[in-house]
């Protein structure tokens, strides 16, 4: 799997500084090499088993292998954050559809083309000055779907959801977020059927922008409530 | 249950690592795993709740040490397994051993995007009234059940407040026993984060969950 993506999910738990860095992108690919061939092992093991389990699967008629493609493809090209940032952008723009947000989310969303599976139950909550909302799922990895797509690794890993009711505020400081001391900090653990989606502040300096310019500004960490929208300088 | 997947709280999981948008799966079977579950469900005739549970209850070791796909694989090898419609020696062999079962239906390529955009919603307009109401401190219940249940740990035995009232949606915990009829009303409750945890926490914490009724007592009656 190498020759397509180095860095494989990381364990549930996480892993200590430099044990593997196959679970994310970023640096420290020096320490990879140490623990390349084990980890190669595994992969090809686990590709095995999943690709026979596929097969059997296939063999006695339960899936159809072009459904498993199309799942596959909606996810990767057609369902994702951008179209959060969408709605976003628009009850930036719109006082009146801002208020629909606020009091049906579900339906304010669909306006847009967006819901189904995983968006049934919808509510947007809105970030304001003193104000910051942060969403996580401390048992499983419940995530809005239609408007976010699936979530990052980061969102299902251990780290986050452990730490996000208890002590948000080390969280949004590995994000880069800190808001002021006196801010409240409202976080949203989706343990049952409702999803939710943080409206972030609308930045300065962003007067008279068209709604696909702002969307633009929208980040779907923005959206899950561990970072503030992008600033006017980000759209070059 | 108590398991590993009810992590609110724990400590000692080290930093949150960011990852750029985007990427979605970190490796082709990722894929595939992701697939199979959700079109497997249809054939399987199993819900969301059951397909929790039967992640949920890997033993704790397991799945602190799996990635988040390793373990939706073992949920789905187990349900599979359970319903004898892949046996565990055919998942050993890593071939069919048996002939197929009849199942409910298959998921068509064709009826993918109809199936996403329909969900799986669990409003019941006709499931049983409300009995608590939005602005009464109600107290989590101090309960254990050995089955699936929507009530994380960190919150049982603690007062809050109810901040919104969603109507009646079928109640996890029976669903994943199988019985999906039943319905309970389901509310938004917010707790301070003093009152989870204790002095230390920022005083402008809050923490809010949604509870089905019987998860809750008014705050009043211990």
């Amino acid at each position: 799997m190498h020759a397509e993506d180095p860095s494989a999910e990381g364990k549930m738990a996480g892993a200590p500084p430099g044990a593997g860095a196959h679970h994310r992108h970023d640096a420290d690919h020096d320490h990879e090499h140490d623990h390349e061939h084990p980890h190669d092992e595994a992969e090809a093991a686990i590709e095995a088993r999943v690709r026979a389990l596929e097969e059997i699967l296939t063999q006695k008629g339960y899936v159809e292998t072009a459904a498993l493609d199309r799942l596959v493809e909606t996810y990767e090209t057609r369902i994702g954050p951008r179209n959060g940032a969408h709605v976003i952008a628009r009850a930036w723009s719109d006082p009146a559809y801002r208020e629909r947000l606020q009091s049906d989310a579900t339906a304010a969303i669909a306006e847009l083309g967006f819901g189904g599976r995983q968006g049934e139950h919808m509510v947007a909550v809105f970030n304001g000055p003193g104000v910051h909302n942060l969403v996580v799922c401390t048992l499983c990895s419940c995530y809005p779907w239609p408007v976010l797509g699936l979530p990052p690794v980061w969102y299902k890993s251990a780290p986050y959801r452990s730490r996000a009711v208890m002590d948000p505020r080390s969280v949004l400081a590995e994000f880069g977020c800190h808001p002021p001391q006196e801010a409240e900090i409202r976080v949203w653990d989706s343990t049952a059927e409702i999803r939710y989606l943080v409206v972030p502040e609308r930045p300065a300096g962003t007067d008279g922008w068209t709604q696909e310019q702002l969307a633009a500004l929208v980040t779907r960490n923005s959206m899950i409530g561990v970072s503030y929208a992008l600033g006017p300088e980000a759209a070059s | 249950m108590n398991g590993a997947h009810d992590m609110g709280g724990m400590m000692g999981f080290g930093p949150v690592r960011d990852e750029p948008e985007g990427c979605v799966f970190h490796a082709p079977w990722e894929r595939r795993v992701f697939a199979l579950t959700l079109a497997t469900g249809a054939a399987g005739g199993w819900n969301i709740d059951q397909s929790r549970q039967a992640r949920e209850s890997l033993p704790p070791p397991d799945y602190l040490s799996k990635t988040y796909y390793e373990i939706w694989l073992a949920g789905l090898e187990t349900l599979l397994a359970e319903r004898g419609l892949v046996s565990s020696a055919e998942l050993a062999a890593g071939r069919c051993l048996e002939p197929a079962r009849a199942v409910e239906r298959i998921l068509g390529a064709g009826r993918v995007d109809a199936m996403i955009a329909r969900g799986g919603p669990t409003l019941r307009p006709d499931g049983p009234p409300a009995r608590l109401h939005t602005g009464q401190r109600v107290r989590a219940r101090n309960m254990h059940p050995p089955g699936h249940t929507r009530l994380p740990r960190y919150v049982r035995g603690h007062c809050g407040v109810i901040t919104a009232l969603h109507g009646s949606h079928v109640f996890a915990d029976a669903s994943a026993a199988g019985d999906s009829a039943t319905a309970q009303p389901l509310y938004t409750v917010r707790f301070s984060g003093r009152e989870l945890w204790g002095e230390a926490a920022d005083p402008g914490l809050s923490v809010s969950i949604e509870a089905f009724e019987t998860y809750l007592e008014p705050a009043d009656e211990r």
